[in-house]
C-alpha cells in the first residue's frame, strides 16, 4: 500500500514543475535546469524501482495482492506524458505491462415474504448453493476481481475471483485463450464459463436482473463452469455462425468429478445471428449438455420428516435452445433499445438413485424428464433508464423412481421430487448514473416451491471500477 | 446424431466460404475512417463500417454481425484513443481472427498519425468520460484527415503490396484534392474567427481550435455527464448577459438541452454532421467540411 501513493505524488510533482520553469527562464537556463532535471528523475527513478523491489520482496503476497495492484493500475497513466526523460520511460513502461484490472462492487438490499431457508425448486433435484433469492435485509454481493492480459503474441489470460461475504474467494474463471491460430478457431483453457446458451458466459453484474432465471438456477446451479477445454470457430461469412465443443473433468453441475482419464462430458453449441436492417439486431443457437454423474448426492426429507441424503449415479443430457433480439429505434443504444430474449432447456436423466436415511439404505433406479424456459424484455426508454419484466416456467415432469415403483418408498419419502411446475413473475427497473454504476430495484412473484408465493424485493447497486469492461452482446 | 449435423454444417460452410476475389476486406468502425479508406483503396478494398454518424461511438453492441465482419476482415481501420473501448476489443478477441491484432499490419489507429490534445495529466473517473491518451474526436480538423491519410495510403500499400502504386497514385491524388479544398474552407473559415460557441460535449475540440472558434461554454458539465437542472440554469446566467454566437450540436447529440439553452439564451442551435452521413450533405469527407461550414457560416454574427 504505502508505495502507491509516494509514486504518485513524484509524478505529479515532475508534472506540476516542469511546464512553469519552462516559461519563465532563457534559454541557456532552461537547458542546465533540464539537464539537472533529468539526472533528479533519473535517480527517482533509479531509487523507486530499487524501492518497489524491496517492497515487493518483504510484503508477503496475500497483504498486497488485490489493492495495490489496483492503486498501481489506477496511478500508471496518470504518469506525466510526452517529453519525460528516458530512465523514467523505463520505469513507466514496465508498467504498462501491467494486466487490465477491474473491480465489481456489488449490494443488495432483500425483502423476502417467505423464509429463504425454505428455498426449493419443486421437482428439481437441488443444484448447489447458488440457488433461490438469498438472505433477507442488507447483503454484501459478491465483490469481482477480473484480471487480464495478453501473454505473449500466441496467448492471452484472464481470472475472475468472487470475493463472498463469508470472506471465501470463490474462482469464477481462469483461464488462457489463443490468439494466434488461423481460420477462425480460438482454444481456450482452464476454467471458464460454458458458452451453452445465451445467458451462461455473462457474469453477474452484467445481467439484466439480480438473479439468474429459474431454468439457469434448476438445470445448471446459475453458471455451469467448464475445467477443461474449449475450441470454437466462427465461419469467414457476413453473419455470424459461431460453433463451438468444450470438454473437462465433468466435475460441474449436473456432472460429478469421476474416476476416470481423459475427456468426461461434452458441451457442443452453435450460434448464428446478424442483422435485420439498420435497427435489428439477432442471434440464437443450440447447445447440447452431455455429462455423467457419480454419486451426485443431495439433501432431501423423507415422508417421516427426517433429512435423508440422496445420491444420484447416471447419464444427464441436456438440449438449450435460446434466441435474442435487439431493437435500437434511432439506431443509437445509448437513447433508447429493446431487448428481447428467450431461452429453453430440456434434461433427461437416467441412471440410479440411492437412498439413505438412519435406517436403510436403498438403491433402485431413476429416470426424469425435465423442462424449462424463461422469456425477457428490457427497455431503454430514456438514456440511462431502463425496465423489464421476466416469465419463468419450469415443468419437473413425473420423475420415475425404482424405489417408488417398486413400492419400498413412498413418493413423499422424496421430498422435492414431488413433480411440480414453477413459475415466477420479475419486474425490473434500473439507472444507471454512468457506464460504470447502476442501481436497480426488482420486485418478483416466485411460485418455484410449495406453498404460498414468496414476495419478493430487491435494491441492488453494481459499480464498476478500473479497466474498461467490454461487454459482449 | 449431432456429431453428424455438425459435419454436414462444418462442410457446408467451407464450400460457401471459399474465397472468391482479392481485396482488401476492411472494416473500418466509424463512418469517417470508413470513407478515407474507400477514398484511398478504391475498387482494391471493400470496406464495411461498424457505426453510422448518429450513433455515439463510444457506446456501441459488439453485435454478432460486427463479431462475423471482424472474422473476415484484412484490416480494421479504427480511431483508436480509447474511442471504441467498450466493444472493439471485445471483436478483436471473439473474432478468432489473428490478422487484426492491435500491432499487426492488419490493425490501423488513425490517431496514430496526428497529436492529440486535451491529454490529461491526471485521469479519474469522478472527472467523467475522459481518455486517458487525449481527445480521440479528430475528424473535425481537415489537417488531421490529411495526415490520418498518408500513413493510411502507407499501410495500405504495405499490407497490399501487389498494388502499392496504386495506392500512392491514389492517395497522391487524394492529397491534392484535398489540400486544394482545404484551401477554400480556411478562406471561408476565416470569417469564424473568434466566434463565441456552447458545445455539448468536448468532441468539437479540434473544430473549435482548427477555426480559432472560442469556447465559452460546455453543456455536459463534465464529458459524457448529463446536465442538471443546476448546471443548465447556470449556463443561463452566465451566457445571457452577452449570448454566443451559437450553441453546436452534433447530429447525434439529442437535441433536447442545447435547444433549451437556446430558447433562453437567444443563441441559435446549429446542428453539425460531425461525421460522414450526420446530415444528408455531408456524403464524404468533403460534403463533411462544405456542410460543416456552410451551417456554421448560415449563422450571421
Amino acid at each position: 500500500m504505502g508505495k502507491v501513493p509516494f509514486h504518485v505524488s513524484v509524478a505529479a510533482c515532475a508534472t506540476a514543475f516542469l511546464p512553469s520553469i519552462g516559461l519563465a527562464a532563457t534559454d541557456a537556463e532552461v537547458q542546465s535546469l533540464r539537464d539537472e532535471l533529468a539526472r533528479v528523475k533519473a535517480e527517482y527513478a533509479e531509487r523507486m524501482a530499487k524501492l518497489e523491489a524491496q517492497i515487493a520482496q518483504l510484503t508477503p503476497q496475500a497483504e498486497v495482492g488485490a489493492t495495490a495492484a489496483i492503486e498501481t493500475a489506477v496511478a500508471a497513466p496518470a504518469a506525466p506524458p510526452a517529453e519525460a526523460a528516458a530512465p523514467a520511460q523505463v520505469a513507466r513502461s514496465a508498467a504498462t505491462f501491467n494486466p487490465a484490472i477491474s473491480l465489481i462492487l456489488a449490494g443488495n438490499y432483500t425483502n423476502l415474504s417467505n423464509d429463504p431457508e425454505d428455498y426449493a425448486i419443486q421437482g428439481f433435484v437441488p443444484a448447489g448453493e447458488e440457488i433461490g433469492p438469498g438472505d433477507r435485509s442488507f447483503n454484501l454481493g459478491e465483490s469481482e476481481l477480473t484480471i487480464a492480459a495478453s501473454i505473449d503474441p500466441y496467448f492471452m489470460g484472464s481470472l475472475t475471483a468472487a470475493i463472498t461475504a463469508e470472506n471465501e474467494i470463490e474462482l469464477e474463471e481462469a483461464y488462457f485463450r489463443t490468439l494466434a491460430l488461423p481460420e477462425g478457431f480460438t482454444l481456450k483453457g482452464g476454467q471458464f464459463f460454458s458458452s451453452l446458451g445465451y445467458l451462461n458466459e455473462m457474469h453477474g453484474h452484467t445481467w439484466d436482473f439480480i438473479d439468474q432465471p429459474l431454468v439457469y438456477q434448476a438445470f445448471f446451479g446459475g453458471q455451469m463452469a467448464v475445467q477443461g477445454l474449449q475450441l470454437k470457430w466462427i465461419a469467414p461469412l457476413d453473419f455470424l455462425v459461431e460453433l463451438g465443443v468444450e470438454s473437462g473433468n465433468g466435475d460441474y453441475f449436473p456432472g460429478t468429478r469421476l474416476s476416470r482419464n481423459g475427456l468426461n462430458g461434452l458441451v457442443a453449441y452453435g450460434h448464428v445471428g446478424g442483422d435485420l436492417g439498420e435497427t435489428l439486431a439477432w442471434r440464437t443457437g443450440i447447445s447440447y449438455v452431455d455429462l455423467d454423474a457419480q454419486d451426485r448426492e443431495f439433501e432431501d426429507v423423507n415422508a417421516t420428516g427426517e433429512d435423508v441424503l440422496n445420491a444420484f449415479t447416471g447419464s444427464s443430457k441436456t438440449w438449450v435452445v435460446d434466441a435474442e433480439l435487439k431493437w435500437t429505434p434511432v439506431g443509437d443504444p445509448r437513447r433508447q433499445y429493446l431487448k428481447l430474449q428467450g431461452e429453453y432447456m430440456q434434461r433427461e436423466e437416467d441412471g440410479d438413485l440411492a437412498y439413505a436415511d438412519s435406517v436403510q439404505s436403498l438403491d433402485g433406479s431413476y429416470s426424469s424428464d425435465q423442462s424449462g424456459w424463461y422469456v425477457q424484455g428490457v427497455y431503454q426508454f430514456l438514456p440511462r433508464w431502463r425496465f423489464g419484466a421476466r416469465y419463468d416456467s419450469l415443468d419437473s415432469g413425473d420423475t420415475k423412481i425404482g424405489l417408488v415403483q417398486q413400492g419400498l418408498l413412498g413418493v413423499d419419502d422424496f421430498s422435492i421430487l414431488v413433480p411440480g411446475t414453477p413459475t415466477r413473475t420479475s419486474l425490473m427497473f434500473d439507472w444507471s448514473p454512468s457506464e460504470f454504476s447502476r442501481l436497480r430495484a426488482q420486485y418478483a412473484w416466485d411460485d418455484a416451491a410449495e406453498g404460498p408465493t414468496d414476495e419478493q424485493f430487491f435494491l441492488q447497486y453494481i459499480h464498476a471500477l478500473g479497466a474498461h469492461g467490454a461487454h459482449k452482446f | 446424431m449431432f456429431r453428424k449435423i455438425l459435419t454436414a454444417a462444418v462442410a457446408l460452410l467451407a464450400a460457401v466460404a471459399m474465397p472468391t476475389h482479392a481485396e482488401i476486406k476492411v472494416l473500418a468502425t466509424t463512418a469517417d475512417w470508413g470513407a478515407l479508406t474507400a477514398e484511398l483503396g478504391g475498387d482494391k478494398v471493400n470496406v464495411y463500417t461498424a457505426t453510422s454518424a448518429l450513433q455515439d461511438v463510444h457506446q456501441v453492441n459488439a453485435k454478432p454481425s460486427l463479431v462475423a465482419r471482424t472474422r473476415t476482415a484484412d484490416l480494421v481501420v479504427a480511431n483508436g484513443a480509447e474511442l471504441e473501448i467498450g466493444w472493439l476489443p471485445v471483436l478483436l478477441q471473439e473474432s478468432g481472427n489473428p490478422k487484426i491484432r492491435p500491432g499487426s499490419p492488419g490493425y490501423f489507429e488513425a490517431v496514430s498519425a496526428v497529436r492529440l490534445i486535451d491529454v490529461p495529466t491526471n485521469v479519474d473517473r469522478a472527472m467523467g468520460d475522459i481518455h486517458a491518451q487525449g481527445n480521440p474526436h479528430i475528424q473535425l480538423d481537415p489537417r488531421n484527415i490529411a495526415a490520418v491519410a498518408k500513413a493510411l495510403t502507407a499501410r495500405l500499400a504495405s499490407l497490399d503490396a501487389g498494388n502499392a502504386a496504386y495506392y500512392q497514385a491514389r492517395g497522391a491524388d487524394f492529397q491534392s484534392r484535398w489540400a486544394a479544398a482545404m484551401k477554400g474552407w480556411d478562406q471561408k473559415g476565416a470569417a469564424l474567427k473568434g466566434a463565441q460557441v456552447v458545445v455539448i460535449h468536448k468532441d468539437q475540440a479540434y473544430l473549435v481550435r482548427w477555426l480559432g472558434l472560442q469556447q465559452v461554454a460546455a453543456i455536459e458539465p463534465k464529458p459524457g455527464v448529463p446536465p442538471s437542472a443546476g448546471h443548465l440554469a447556470e449556463l443561463v446566467t452566465k451566457l445571457s448577459a452577452s449570448p454566443p454566437r451559437m450553441i453546436l450540436r452534433n447530429a447525434y447529440n439529442e437535441p433536447k438541452a442545447a435547444e433549451w439553452l437556446s430558447q433562453r439564451i437567444e443563441a441559435p442551435v446549429v446542428t453539425l454532421p460531425f461525421s460522414v452521413g450526420g446530415t444528408r450533405e455531408a456524403k464524404d469527407l468533403f460534403g463533411l467540411f462544405d456542410d460543416t461550414l456552410n451551417r456554421l457560416l448560415a449563422v450571421k454574427p
